[in-house]
C-alpha cells in the first residue's frame, strides 16, 4: 500500500487529523494487513505499530552486532585456515546483518546513533544467547547450528512481516544465516567424526548450548506479554512455542546424524501430537540472564562500550575531515564561478 | 650484527615439502604468504573492536582477501595449515611489519598504507612476469587496490581530521616508519625491479601524507635487526606471543582434522 510523495514523518500523523480521519486511517491500515500488503515507510501506521517495530528491529540489529562477540572470540585461534576464513565471513556478514536492520530502523525514523546510545546504556535488549560464552572452538560450530538455526526459524516467517523493509532485510538475512548455519553443522561433524577429544569437545558445547538455544524463542506463550498483538499485526506469524517445537523436531533428528546427543532425558517422540516432547526450560536462568545476571552481560556491554568510547576520536575525526572537504570543494565551486563571471564579463567587455 | 637465515627445513619449520625443483618460489611464496597470513591475522583481532559498524565490515574484509592470497601462496609453498600451525617463530618469513600490534587505529592505518601501497606495487609487477606466483598477483592486485585506497582515505580523514586525530595519525606512522626499509629487501625468488619500487612506494606515500597534512617521517626505514631481517626469521618479540594464539588449538591436537 506504499502511497508515494508523502513525506516521511515521525511524528504521528493524527494529531493534525479529526479523531474521524484517525479511525478511517486504522481501518485502511487494518485493512492493509488483514490483506496480506506490505506497509512501507512513508505509510500511515499507528504509533504503537512504529514503536513496536523500532523495539524489535533495534534489539534485531543489537543481537547481530553483540553477536559478533562470542565468535570473534575464536578469530584468532581458529584450528585451520579454512575454517578461520569461514568464521571471519560469518563474523564480517553479522555486522553486514547489523547495518541492514539498523538501515530498515531509520526507515521509521530512529537514528542509528540513538539506537546504538540505548543500546550501550542498556536501555534496549539483544539476545540473551548471546550471554553465554564461548569456551571451546566447538562452540563455534554449536552457535551455527543451534544458535543460527534458532534465528532462522524465527526469522523466516518474518520474510512476510507486515512491514516492508523489515520483511525485505530478513529475506537478506536469512539466506546468509543459512549458510552459517550450515557451516556450523559441517563443522560440529568434523569434530564429531573425527578423534575422540574433538568428538567430546562437540558433546560438551550441545551439552551447554542446546537449552540457552531453545530459550531464543522468548517465554512461554501465556507468558509472552508482545505476542498477541504482534500477531495481529502479523509482524509476528507463529507463537514462541510453536516456533520452538518447530526447532526442536528439525534439530533431534539432526543430532542423531551428528552423532551427537541433546541434553534432554525426557526428550522423545510423541506419536499422538506428531512431535517430539522435551522436557521443562529452566525460565528461571533465562530470567536471570535477561536481567543482566547471565555469565557475560556485563563483559559484553563493557567491550561494546569501549570498542564506541575508544573510536570515538576516529569519528570525529571523518565528521571533522568531511566538514574540510565539503567546504573545500564549496570554495572551488565558488572560485570557479567566479573566474567564469569574470571571463564572462571580459568577453563583453 | 648480521641476521643468520633460516631455511624453510630448519628446526620448527615443519614438513614443508622439499621435492620440487624449485626452491626459490617455495622461498619466494613463503615470504609473501606469511605476509599475508600474519597481517590478516592481526586484522582479525580487530572484530568487534572497531571504531564504527563500517569498520567492522572493511577491516574483516580486507582480512579476509589477505588470508585468501595467504592460502593460495602456502599451498604452493606446501600444506597451507601444516605451515601456518606447525612452523616455530625463527621459520616465518613475514615482515616485521605485518607483524606489529594493532595499536590504536591510526597505528593500523599507518601500517595498512605502508603495506598495501607496496603490495600493490609488487603484486602490480609480479602479475606481469612469466613467474608461477603472476596468476595469483593477477587476481590479488584488485584487492589490494581497494585496500590501498581503504588505507588512504583514512590516512586523509586522520591526519586532516582533527587535532587528536592528526597527532594519532602522525605518531603512527613515526612508529612503523623503521620497518618499511626492509619491504624493498629483494626475495629471492622474485625477478622485479626493487629500487624501482622503493622509488614509487617513497613518491606515493609522501603523497598521500602530505595531502593528509603531515611529514614523511624523518628517522631511518630500517635498523641492526630490521633490514630484511623478517624475511631470515628474525621477528620481534610481540610475534611469538601472536604465533601462541594461534597456534595452540591446532597444536593440542596433533594429526586432527577439522
Amino acid at each position: 500500500m506504499a502511497t508515494a510523495h508523502q513525506p516521511p514523518s515521525t511524528a504521528p500523523h493524527h494529531t493534525a487529523a479529526g479523531a474521524a480521519d484517525t479511525a478511517a486511517l486504522e481501518s485502511a491500515f487494518d485493512a492493509a494487513v488483514a490483506a496480506d500488503e506490505r506497509i512501507e515507510p512513508r505509510d500511515w501506521m499507528p504509533d504503537a505499530y512504529r514503536a513496536t517495530l523500532v523495539r524489535q528491529m533495534a534489539q534485531h540489529a543489537h543481537s547481530e552486532i553483540i553477536g559478533m562477540q562470542p565468535e570473534a572470540n575464536w578469530i584468532t585461534r581458529a584450528p585451520s585456515l579454512r575454517r578461520k576464513a569461514i568464521l571471519m565471513a560469518k563474523v564480517q556478514d553479522e555486522a553486514g546483518h547489523g547495518l541492514y536492520l539498523y538501515s530498515a530502523a531509520e526507515t521509521l525514523g530512529a537514528s542509528r546513533d540513538d539506537l546504538l546510545d540505548k543500546l550501550h546504556s542498556g536501555r534496549q535488549k539483544y539476545s540473551s544467547i548471546f550471554n553465554y560464552p564461548t569456551l571451546t572452538w566447538a562452540d563455534v560450530g554449536a552457535i551455527g547450528w543451534l544458535v543460527d538455526g534458532a534465528a532462522i526459524t524465527n526469522q523466516v516467517p518474518l520474510c512476510r512481516c507486515s512491514y516492508g523493509p523489515y520483511a525485505r532485510a530478513m529475506v537478506r538475512v536469512c539466506k546468509e544465516e543459512s549458510f552459517h548455519q550450515r557451516q556450523g553443522y559441517e563443522l560440529l561433524l568434523a569434530l564429531s567424526r573425527g578423534t575422540p577429544a574433538q568428538h567430546a569437545m562437540a558433546q560438551d558445547a550441545v551439552d551447554r548450548w542446546w537449552w540457552p538455544s531453545l530459550m531464543m524463542f522468548g517465554p512461554p506463550d501465556a507468558e509472552s506479554s508482545h505476542s498477541e498483538q504482534s500477531m495481529t499485526w502479523k509482524i509476528k506469524r507463529h507463537s514462541n512455542d510453536e516456533l520452538r517445537q518447530r526447532f526442536v523436531d528439525i534439530c533431534v533428528p539432526q543430532a542423531e546424524s551428528l552423532g551427537l546427543t541433546l541434553p534432554d532425558p525426557d526428550l522423545r517422540w510423541n506419536d499422538e501430537r506428531g512431535h517430539h516432547d522435551f522436557g521443562a526450560i529452566d525460565w528461571s536462568e533465562f530470567w536471570a540472564v535477561l536481567k543482566g545476571n547471565g555469565p557475560c552481560n556485563e563483559q559484553r556491554i563493557t567491550q561494546r562500550r569501549r570498542a564506541h568510547e575508544e573510536g570515538a576520536w576516529v569519528r570525529e575525526a571523518a565528521t571533522a575531515y568531511a566538514a574540510k572537504s565539503a567546504a573545500r570543494t564549496a570554495k572551488a565551486t565558488k572560485s570557479a564561478k567566479s573566474a567564469k563571471n569574470s571571463e564572462r564579463e571580459e568577453a563583453t567587455a | 650484527m648480521t641476521p643468520t637465515p633460516v631455511s624453510p627445513a630448519s628446526p620448527g619449520a615443519g614438513p614443508a615439502s622439499t621435492t620440487t625443483e624449485a626452491p626459490a618460489l617455495h622461498a619466494a611464496a613463503l615470504a609473501l604468504g606469511d605476509d599475508a597470513l600474519v597481517l590478516s591475522h592481526r586484522l582479525g583481532e580487530w572484530a568487534g573492536h572497531a571504531p564504527v559498524l563500517e569498520e567492522e565490515v572493511a577491516l574483516a574484509n580486507i582480512a579476509l582477501d589477505l588470508l585468501g592470497q595467504a592460502r593460495v601462496l602456502l599451498s604452493l609453498a606446501g600444506d597451507e595449515d601444516e605451515l601456518a600451525y606447525l612452523r616455530e617463530e625463527r621459520a616465518f618469513r613475514n615482515l616485521q611489519l605485518v607483524e606489529q600490534q594493532n595499536g590504536d587505529f591510526a597505528h593500523t592505518i599507518a601500517r595498512q598504507l605502508y603495506f598495501s601501497v607496496y603490495q600493490t606495487l609488487l603484486y602490480g609487477q609480479l602479475a606481469d612476469t612469466d613467474s608461477p606466483l603472476a596468476p595469483l598477483a593477477a587476481k590479488a592486485v584488485k584487492e589490494v587496490a581497494y585496500h590501498q585506497d581503504h588505507a588512504e582515505q583514512w590516512t586523509l580523514r586522520l591526519g586532516d581530521g582533527t587535532a587528536e586525530s592528526h597527532e594519532r595519525m602522525r605518531r603512527g606512522l613515526d612508529a612503523l616508519w623503521r620497518f618499511t626499509g626492509e619491504m624493498f629487501q629483494p626475495v629471492p625468488g622474485l625477478d622485479l625491479d626493487w629500487q624501482g619500487m622503493r622509488e614509487q612506494w617513497t613518491a606515493r606515500v609522501t603523497e598521500v601524507i602530505e595531502k593528509a597534512t603531515l611529514s614523511v617521517p624523518e628517522g631511518p626505514q630500517s635498523g641492526a635487526w630490521t633490514a630484511g631481517a623478517g624475511r631470515e626469521g628474525l621477528h620481534t618479540e610481540s610475534f611469538g606471543r601472536m604465533l601462541a594464539e594461534m597456534q595452540h588449538l591446532h597444536r593440542s591436537h596433533p594429526g586432527a582434522s577439522w
